[in-house]
């Protein structure tokens, strides 16, 4: 069976990324995407701290301890890029102008529940910055995570069984066997990697999948 | 005459007292009022309760109050990251509370507490943890929870550049949280990389108006940060 790196993930959500588009990363795995948009395609990218146009890592020593992204590393501001407070930054979220979230996750549930946040552990105190209003604002939601756990337990079900960060907001999972869709039909598998068969898929998945459609 | 510089950090925040609610701006190392949140470690007031993004790393600014046993409570939505420690181990002996609040909550609650609204739905959070409790409403098919104002009685801002009425202007994503907090206080205490005279902030570009700040400070910097 056919599994993607991190970096081949990324790769191929980024395919999926249109020209022109306004898209907000999130922390870890979902940022190497911005590394393979290609280079024909302008996109914007959205910072929650308070910035659009978010360029590359500065030169050593040309960090600005101010200026850094959600995940506290040094960026730099493209032209034509412009700062603003944290307010206006979710109001951005929250009233749907982003076009694009790109979220990791726990796990997503066939009706698009998506948990990311914590888990059912409550040794580790909580913590979840945008992740909520992320999920909940941006015109399409991308989640990119592996199939399975390390344990190899189905990360996909019917239902989540973490505590949810939002209700019905994934629209499109990028995994590492394959693309799946989420639509009112229920999940429906929209590319599978390599030679993976719906059937080898299915397996380690826990909801129902639906087959390609063919054009 | 209007000035409301004042000297020193040790002045600007003398007057916090024990109980305090006292908003700290700032994400990440962003944006971060350094040198008062040291004036007010050795001020040394208590039970502070502190509503900011995050709840400081290492042992500097809110890790530092943590540390020295001076918090109760914290309102944040991001309190754990990597070098946390304070945090994590106030939390784990169960010596510091913790409300927490998802990132656009927080900015807007702040918000709208010092634009005189009296609470606002958000879908954030909506079939969540985080809302329960909180009453709920439904608005064309779409979920939202009711959420409150969350004013202070005290911010701790920083910006770039103030003049003397504290009209202030930021330096890039440092803005952050700041201007918010300068509306949701009774009191703000702004700290400033420098206070020019009146007339030398191009009016076009301020983002805090003076009327949000009471006092501006710009002591030559002594807590420097890696």
């Amino acid at each position: 069976m056919l599994r993607l790196s991190s970096e081949e993930m990324a790769r191929r959500a980024a395919q999926d990324i249109p020209d022109g588009s306004y898209v907000n990363l999130g922390i870890g795995m979902p940022t190497k995407v911005a590394n393979y948009v290609s280079d024909d395609k302008q996109v914007i990218y959205h910072s929650e701290n308070g910035i659009l146009g978010v360029g590359p890592s500065p030169l050593p020593g040309e960090e600005n301890p101010n200026l850094i992204n959600a995940g506290k590393q040094y960026v730099t501001l493209l032209p034509g890029g412009c700062y603003f407070d944290n307010a206006e930054s979710f109001a951005m979220m929250r009233g749907g102008h982003l076009d694009i979230s790109v979220l990791g996750a726990f796990q997503v549930a066939e009706n698009g529940d998506l948990a990311n946040w914590a888990t059912n552990d409550d040794k580790f105190p909580p913590a979840v910055g945008g992740a909520m209003d992320l999920a909940v604002g941006a015109r399409k939601l991308f989640v990119i995570m592996n199939h399975t756990t390390r344990e190899g337990e189905p990360k996909i079900l019917e239902k989540c069984t973490y505590p949810l960060t939002g209700m019905g907001v994934v629209s499109r999972i990028f995994t590492d066997i394959a693309v799946i869709d989420v639509t009112p039909e229920g999940l429906r598998v929209v590319e599978l990697f390599g030679d993976n068969t719906l059937e080898e898929v299915q397996a380690l998945t826990g909801a129902r999948l639906l087959p390609p459609l063919t054009s | 005459m209007i000035d409301k510089r004042v000297a020193t950090y040790r002045e600007a925040i003398a007057d916090i007292p024990d109980g305090a609610d006292v908003m700290i701006g700032g994400f990440g190392s962003s944006g971060i009022p350094l040198e008062l949140i040291e004036a007010l470690r050795q001020h040394g007031a208590k039970d502070l309760a502190i509503i900011s993004n995050n709840a400081g790393v290492a042992e500097e600014g809110i890790a530092s109050l943590l540390r020295d046993g001076l918090v109760r409570k914290i309102v944040c939505s991001f309190p754990r990251s990597a070098g946390s420690v304070w945090f994590e181990k106030r939390f784990e002996e169960g010596s510091v509370e913790l409300e927490l609040v998802p990132q656009g909550t927080l900015s807007e609650r702040i918000r709208i507490a010092g634009a005189g609204i009296g609470g606002f739905l958000t879908p954030t959070g909506y079939g969540t943890r985080l809302a329960e409790g909180k009453e709920t409403k439904v608005i064309d098919g779409k979920g939202y929870v009711l959420e409150m104002p969350l004013k202070a009685d005290f911010a701790l801002i920083k910006a770039e550049t103030a003049d003397i009425w504290g009209n202030l202007i930021y330096n890039t994503a440092g803005r952050n949280f700041n201007p918010m907090m300068a509306m949701a206080a009774a009191v703000t205490i702004a700290e400033v990389d420098q206070i020019l005279p009146l007339g030398e902030l191009d009016p076009e570009k301020v983002i805090t108006p003076s009327i949000f700040v009471d006092r501006v400070v710009s002591e030559e910097k002594k807590h420097v940060t890696a």
